[in-house]
């Protein structure tokens, strides 16, 4: 099934609340507002001409403090009828919050987890939302791109001496 | 010790100092810690396997901190892992040994100047005697650290010269002063 079949079958199931970039780039992405995204992923895992039952990733992004957004992207794929789609929503930079899809797809637990770890993006109805990689009591999320390093962390500095010249 | 024998006769005695017997138990069987963190844990392994057999140095990887004599570092030190690493290292009996194996736990290694979660250096949270560079180390440059630390106890005072009591008596007189 093609990108336009499928964003077709979107539109008049659940009305055309997305916008897509085909023609901007190789793999073409519906870009839906945050507001939306769990009624669009159901609507993309339930309907039987489309069946996406395979989320394969999560990805966050950082488009940095000018832009003021985050951008968090879901690769999800069909294993029978062997399509794919990429969602892309855009979040406000100063108050990061987004919709949980856990309860679509049970793999999205860990890497929302990740993504909160990182970015930290607020994960709404996420059953177990705590820093994945890190410690606990880290501070600050590390892919941001106006992250500051901690200079310590339990004693330990953490930036080389000699680094600092 | 072999010239000693020839003054004691055939009667199956050795006279020697008890600081080398000490030494000579203690570097003969050096029981590190079965414990790796990334990519050198596999040298690691290598060294252990029976290509290059540390076996026949009495070297013998051990599962209890409570068992081991010499903790190897193999690998990237996270902020995460180092208050494991120290508490493995407390648990240790003492004497102990620590070898830092590789780029990564010698200075922080790819992770030097950008690695916000990575100890720069495992020597920042507990003692090193022995650093193999490499990334990762050959398992030839782990058997040559492993040699240079029998080297060091071999010179070790134990009894004719316990540092640790020296220190301390040093401490009392000036403070005593």
């Amino acid at each position: 099934m093609t990108f336009q079949e499928i964003s077709d079958i979107l539109k008049s199931t659940i009305g055309d609340h997305f916008t897509t970039d085909e023609k901007q780039v190789l793999q073409p992405q519906l870009i839906v507002p945050a507001d939306k995204l769990k009624a669009t992923c159901l609507q993309l895992h339930t309907n039987p001409l489309l069946y996406f039952d395979f989320l394969s990733s999560i990805t966050g992004l950082d488009n940095g403090v000018e832009k003021g957004t985050f951008e968090v992207l879901y690769h999800i794929y069909s294993i029978p009828f062997d399509h794919h789609i990429i969602i892309k929503v855009l979040v406000d930079r100063q108050n990061p919050q987004i919709d949980s899809v856990t309860d679509i797809w049970k793999g999205a637990n860990w890497q929302e987890r990740e993504i909160y770890d990182m970015f930290g993006i607020t994960i709404h109805g996420h059953p177990d939302l705590r820093r994945i990689l890190l410690p606990e009591d880290w501070q600050g999320f590390p892919l941001r791109k106006d992250y500051q390093v901690q200079e310590y962390y339990h004693g330990i500095k953490v930036e080389n001496q000699e680094n600092n010249g | 010790m072999t010239d000693l024998t020839g003054k004691t006769g055939d009667g199956g005695i050795v006279l020697a100092k008890l600081d080398d017997v000490i030494n000579w138990a203690r570097l003969s069987s050096l029981w590190p810690m079965g414990f790796g963190i990334a990519c050198c844990a596999i040298e690691m392994m290598g060294a252990y396997a029976s290509g290059y057999d540390l076996d026949r140095f009495g070297i013998i990887p051990r599962p209890s901190p409570r068992q081991s004599d010499v903790m190897i570092v193999a690998g990237t030190v996270t902020f995460k892992m180092a208050d494991r690493i120290k508490r493995l290292y407390e648990q240790m009996p003492e004497p102990r040994y620590v070898i830092s194996m590789g780029s990564c736990s010698n200075c922080g290694g790819p992770y030097w100047e950008h690695g916000y979660h990575v100890v720069k250096g495992v020597d920042k949270i507990i003692p090193v005697d022995i650093f193999v560079p490499g990334c990762p180390p050959r398992p030839e440059a782990l058997i040559g650290g492993l040699l240079n630390l029998q080297e060091k106890i071999r010179s070790e005072q134990t009894l004719s010269g316990p540092k640790g009591i020296q220190n301390l008596l040093a401490k009392n007189k000036s403070a005593a002063v």
